[in-house]
């Protein structure tokens, strides 16, 4: 899967999450640049990403996660 | 949830709905989307849509839950509200402040107390429950601990009934403490997974005697596995004591109890016969060929299902047949040995070559039954799509391929919530037997009237007793067709109103030779805000089972002179019109009420001036109550 692929699958998930078609996740993206992405809405991206991807992501790297790119890396090295 | 079938194309189907201009129509478009198996992102995107709509169309319930939990319960609302969709209720949810549920009940000014709820749901985590007990604690003094837990949550209740007026729905503690000894955990009394089992034990007794709501997630999770339930990533990053997959069965288990307090879990169960209720096909392999019973796996998968269903009828489900068959070689096949349920056991038996969804009507209206209250079981995938297309009020479960699982999927379905075991309840089968010799009455004798007359009716009234509390609450809250108001009330708010010296509930019992249908019309009045010496009539709820015997007219001629003799001049009456009960729209008129002023789309307004009050005659006779 290539970073587009992922970055692709995250958009349809934060916009069907917030309800928000006008989202488009960027590798810099970061939450408070979405409106609505707050902690909540983000532990909710979280489990539908590991749900859509069929991975678990360590706890301390969702905490440490800075803006999308670290995201897609990080699912990237789980689905090896 | 197994039983619902996927959504063909979920993303399609909304994006029409959310087109639809009229909010009634949009609504309905959502309820039928809700009757799908939907992922968590799915339910979000549909309880969005949902929230969206502010009219309260007519045939949903409003129903106002406040979430009172001990950890993060954001995440539960939408399946909620969606699984209550899928029920016909519309779930407007407060969540309480983060941990402090005893806040939220007790203060004064809290803002539970300015949403106005009308079922609280108490989720509080067994990390609060047992902190403080020590491994090594004596059985005593582990039990005297809990106690102090379920005296608090006792207390919780109260509060809260006294408060709001509401109905309490407490939650078990979900058990994900981990082992220290291992099996030998249960044997330890200081031990927390000792400590959680007796806990939810002694919840579930308190719960019973307080008539409380008992939502047992503990089970739940028991069924489905703790691990579709917790997440422990979940817990530790945002406090959910449920998980976010968690949520979609957690909502339809409170769906479940609502639907159950609001009267809308199903009532009867029909089945399909070849190849449903046993293997094979009667009519080509003949009454000694089908498969049932010992001797094969298959066989006895069939007399599951055949026992499961007679354990619903034993506490009052209703169960019918709807089978493409020759009738007298069905009937036939009830002759088998192996046959657990009888025909007896059957309140309406079809079997032609007709359409099932014509079949399904006519069953409806020889039960006198709605078809909502309808689950239909069928093997054949055909016969299932048939049905709810045509008739897609009634609920069909998507049997698994394999007839061994067919009992499990019904069971999971939960359609049949209840709330209460009657005496009404477990002798509905023989009340159904009794209606079938009604009915052969009705077709030799010449008339209404004497038919009416042959059965020798006879009626048993008087106030509501506590031991009447069970079945009147019940009777209040199943009643969809007689009901002139479609009020629902707690156990608690009908305790209260059956005690107040200044009201008039009276229940009925009516009997006659082909049986006894027990309790099965309440009367409610209050007196008028503006005019002690007249009584309104909050409610009145009658049985589907009896109506057509003129006992509305027998319990009004009661109520007539119960209340002159208590001095009362005059009684008011609000018909609240719905989507079902059309059947009492001309009954004040009937009894002799005149419509008065004010009435509007939303309810007509009638009065009756008791000394104009002219008794009308019924074939009823009165019996006063033995211990009156």
């Amino acid at each position: 899967m290539t970073d587009a692929d992922i970055l692709s699958r995250f958009t349809r998930i934060l916009r069907d999450l917030l309800g928000d078609e006008s989202i488009v996740l960027r590798r810099e993206t970061v939450r408070s640049e979405v409106p609505g992405w707050d902690s909540f809405a983000y532990i909710n991206f979280i489990a539908m990403v590991e749900a859509e991807l069929g991975i678990k992501f360590r706890i301390a790297d969702v905490e440490a996660f800075e803006n999308v790119g670290d995201i897609v890396a990080n699912a990237k090295t789980l689905l090896k | 949830m197994d039983w619902l079938l996927p959504a063909p194309d979920f993303r399609g189907a909304l994006s029409d709905a959310l087109k639809t201009a009229d909010p009634n129509l949009r609504l309905a478009a959502l309820a039928r989307l809700a009757q799908f198996r939907l992922s968590y992102l799915e339910t979000i995107q549909l309880d969005r849509a949902l929230s969206a709509i502010a009219t309260q169309p007519r045939g949903f319930q409003q129903v106002r839950l406040a979430l009172l939990g001990a950890a993060t319960v954001d995440h539960l609302v939408p399946a909620i509200r969606v699984a209550g969709l899928r029920r016909s209720l519309t779930v407007n949810i407060h969540v309480g402040r983060f941990g402090q549920y005893r806040q939220d009940v007790l203060e004064a000014t809290s803002p539970l107390a300015s949403f106005g709820p009308d079922v609280v749901l108490l989720a509080p985590s067994y990390r609060e429950a047992i902190a403080g007990v020590s491994l090594g604690a004596s059985r005593r003094e582990s039990e005297e601990a809990l106690a102090g837990t379920l005296d608090e949550l006792r207390g919780l209740w109260r509060a809260a009934r006294t408060r709001f007026g509401c109905t309490v729905i407490q939650q078990s503690y979900l058990d994900v403490t981990l082992p220290l000894f291992g099996n030998h955990d249960r044997l330890i009394a200081g031990a927390p997974s000792r400590l959680v089992a007796r806990l939810n034990d002694r919840l579930a007794d308190a719960a019973s005697d307080e008539s409380v709501l008992y939502l047992d997630v503990a089970r739940w999770a028991a069924r489905d596995g703790l691990d579709q339930w917790f997440d422990t990533a979940r817990w530790l990053h945002a406090k959910m004591q449920i998980s976010i997959e968690g949520s979609l069965p957690y909502g339809e288990a409170v769906a479940r109890l609502l639907g159950a307090h609001y009267g809308r879990s199903k009532k009867c169960l029909v089945l399909d016969l070849d190849n449903t209720l046993w293997g094979g096909v009667v009519g080509d392999d003949g009454v000694e060929g089908i498969v049932l019973g010992e001797g094969s796996a298959a066989g006895e998968a069939y007399v599951a299902l055949q026992e499961y269903a007679k354990g619903l009828a034993a506490r009052g489900i209703v169960l019918a047949v709807c089978s493409k068959n020759d009738p007298s070689i069905a009937e036939s096949a009830f002759g088998h040995p192996e046959m657990r349920l009888k025909r007896s056991d059957i309140a309406a038996f079809v079997a032609n070559w007709a359409d099932k969804a014509e079949n399904l009507r006519v069953i409806a209206e020889r039960l006198n039954l709605g078809l909502d209250s309808f689950v239909f079981v069928d093997d054949n995938p055909v016969e299932r799509a048939r049905v709810r297309e045509a008739l897609p009020m009634v609920a069909v479960p998507e049997l698994p391929a394999d007839p061994a699982h067919y009992v499990r999927c019904i069971a999971d379905a939960g359609y049949f919530e209840g709330t209460a075991l009657t005496e009404e309840d477990q002798s509905r089968t023989d009340e159904y037997a009794a209606n079938v010799e009604r009915d052969a009455l009705r077709n030799t004798a010449g008339t209404v009237a004497d038919f009416l007359g042959g059965l020798d009716m006879v009626t048993t009234f008087g106030p509501v007793r506590p031991v009447d509390l069970p079945r009147v609450t019940q009777l209040i809250n199943k009643t969809n067709q007689f009901n002139t108001t479609a009020r629902r009330m707690s156990a608690e708010e009908v305790a209260a109103a059956a005690t107040a010296p200044e009201n008039l509930v009276l229940q009925f019992r009516l009997a006659d030779r082909f049986g006894d249908s027990g309790l099965v019309s309440v009367m409610l009045f209050e007196p008028a805000d503006d005019d002690r010496d007249v009584l309104s009539l909050r409610n009145w709820v009658m049985s589907c089972r009896v109506f057509g015997r003129e006992l509305e007219i027998e319990a009004m001629n009661i109520a007539v002179e119960t209340a002159k003799s208590r001095g009362v001049r005059a009684f008011r009456a609000d018909y609240v019109p719905t989507a079902k009960n059309s059947v009492v729209g001309g009954l004040f008129a009937t009894l002799g009420f005149t419509e008065t002023a004010g009435g509007s789309a939303d309810g007509e307004h009638w009065a009756l001036r008791l000394a104009e009050y002219e008794p009308k005659q019924s074939r009823i006779r009165r019996e006063a109550r033995a211990d009156d």
